[in-house]
Parts: structure tokens; sequence; C-alpha cells
């Protein structure tokens, strides 16, 4: 591979809001208002221990366990903290379930609002103006362009977060699935199906 | 069926280092107890409003960026950091930046 170490005599400059994080980072050091140490330590959670596969789980769980379905759809937030997915952004967090009659898709209009402790941090698509703004105009019109086409008789409900109500979906069990494990069955639920956005993988 | 290609790509959960280090001093921060989160995120909305009324935010550097300016603005106001100490420090960055040989690590010099 070409090395291009002569274009760079110094250290690549990282791009002006780079060096701002960098300077804010110096500040806040110097007055002990954060260690380097737990950034790290909170990056790391959010890239590599916290994701989609935890609501994954979630979802595996309640089509094989009614008991759990029942009360995850009561009461999501103690009912996964059970399973050790509690803590930031998931102080209040609500499951809806969708039905032949009712698909159920999330939106934050407002930022970013995200279930952190089952879904981790949103891709880049759900924090834009497009789906921000479209999700609740024309929901039916951004299900298609994700390649989610629902049938005349399904109403499409679109939730809106807020940074004290996060909103999970949970989507319908695939059909064809009965011998499945709960292994199995994570294995089918994409992240997009737990905001609305896509429906589960078919077993192949 | 079969899935659009375009939406299971893998896709990294931060597209930019700096967007997990702003993210995290955010978080840190709140953890912190210097502001709650309710009010970071009716502080953050307002800054994509504004930034979003003259043209399409999309969901990355765009994002960061009001997050970055939400952040600033925040800290400024509670007098956790002063605007000059900012813009003093992000020029030192630069200059160490420029300073620093390729591949030797980039550090402050106190100041």
């Amino acid at each position: 591979m070409p090395h291009d170490d002569h274009d760079h005599p110094h250290a690549l400059l990282p791009p002006d809001p780079a060096l701002r994080v960098k300077a804010l980072e110096t500040i806040l050091t110097r007055k002990g208002l954060i260690d380097p140490a737990a950034l790290d330590e909170i990056i790391d959670t959010y890239q590599n221990k916290i994701g989609p596969q935890n609501g994954a789980r979630v979802v595996a769980k309640a089509w094989t366990d009614p008991d759990f379905k029942a009360a995850l759809l009561k009461d999501a937030t103690s009912v996964v903290a059970d399973l050790g997915y509690y803590g930031r952004q998931g102080e209040h967090m609500v499951v809806v379930a969708n039905t032949p009659e009712q698909h159920n898709m999330v939106v934050c209009t407002l930022c970013s609002c995200y279930p952190w402790p089952l879904l981790g941090i949103p891709p880049g698509w759900y924090k834009s103006d497009a789906y921000r703004a479209r999700a609740v105009r024309e929901p039916r019109k951004v299900l298609a362009e994700f390649g989610v086409t629902l049938p005349e008789t399904s109403s499409v409900r679109v939730w809106d977060s807020t940074a004290e109500v996060r909103y999970l979906v949970l989507p319908m069990r695939p059909s064809g699935t009965d011998g499945l494990t709960e292994d199995e069955l994570a294995a089918l639920v994409t992240r997009d199906s737990m905001i609305g956005t896509g429906l589960p993988k078919v077993p192949s | 069926m079969s899935e659009c290609p375009r939406h299971t790509a893998p896709e990294p959960v931060f597209a930019e280092p700096w967007h997990a280090q702003v993210f995290a001093v955010t978080v840190a921060l709140n953890e912190a107890g210097l502001f709650d989160w309710p009010d970071w995120a009716a502080r953050f909305s307002a800054t994509l409003k504004r930034n979003g009324l003259d043209r399409e935010l999309n969901g990355g550097d765009d994002y960061f960026t009001a997050w970055l300016e939400t952040l600033e603005a925040l800290l400024t106001e509670q007098g956790s950091t002063a605007t000059g100490d900012i813009s003093h420090l992000r020029d030192k960055w630069e200059e160490a930046y420029l300073t620093t040989p390729h591949g030797q690590p980039v550090r402050l010099t106190k100041g």
C-alpha cells in the first residue's frame, strides 16, 4: 500500500469541530469536570457493548414467552432492566407491538431520542432532517423507501420519542419460525425492525 | 423477501472520532450533574431547528456540529468555559498538530 508521508510532514490536521472538541476536553479536564479515561469508557461501551443485539434478545424472548410479552407491553422499563438492559437514556421505555392491523414506527421529531440500552446509538438517517420530518408526514412513503410495503388493511402509527419516553417496536414473529430457539430468533431481528422501518429477516 | 441492501451495510456507530468524543463529553457532564438530559434535549432540538431553517441537515456532521454548538453555548452560559478559552485552546491544538512530526503523538504544551 502506498504511504503518503511525504504529503504530510506534520501530523494530519483534524477538521475545525474536532479541534474545538479537543479544546473543550482540555478545559473541562483541567477543571476536573471530566476524566479522559471515563470518556474512553463511554465510547467503548457504545461502540462495542450496547447495540441492537440487546433489543433483539428482548424481542426474541417476547416471541417465545407470552407472559414476558404481556409484562413487556405493560412496563417495558422494569422488565428489560431485569434482563440487565438499563442505564442512560433508558429511564422510561415503552414497547409497542405490531399486529396485522397496525404497524408501528418510531421517530424523534425534535432531535434523536432513542432507547440507548436496547438499540445503542441511532443511525445517521434517524437523526436526519429528512427522516424526522417525513416519518410523520408521509410514513408509508418513507416505509416504501426502506423496502417495506404493508398490506392496505394495515394502518401505520408513528410514535414520537421525547427525552422522557423512548419507544421500541415489537415486530411480528415471521412465519416459518416455529421450531427456532430464542438465539436463532434473535438473529432474525434487525435494528430497523425495532424502529419500525424494517421487518424481521425471514429464515432461509 | 429480500432486504433492501442500502440499509443493511454495516455502519460505524460514530462516523468520525470527534463525533464520539463530543458525545462522550456530553454524557460525562450529564452524569456529573452539570445539566439534566431533558434540558439538554430541549436546547439541542432548538439548535437543530435553527440550523435546519436554511438547509436540510444530514444525520452526520451537521448533527454533531449542532451538538457541539449546543454544548459550547450551554457550558459558556453556565460559566464552565469561556468563549475566549475555547478559541484559544482550539488554536493551541491546531498549532500542536502543525508542529508535531507525522507519526508522533500530538500533545498540547501548557498554555
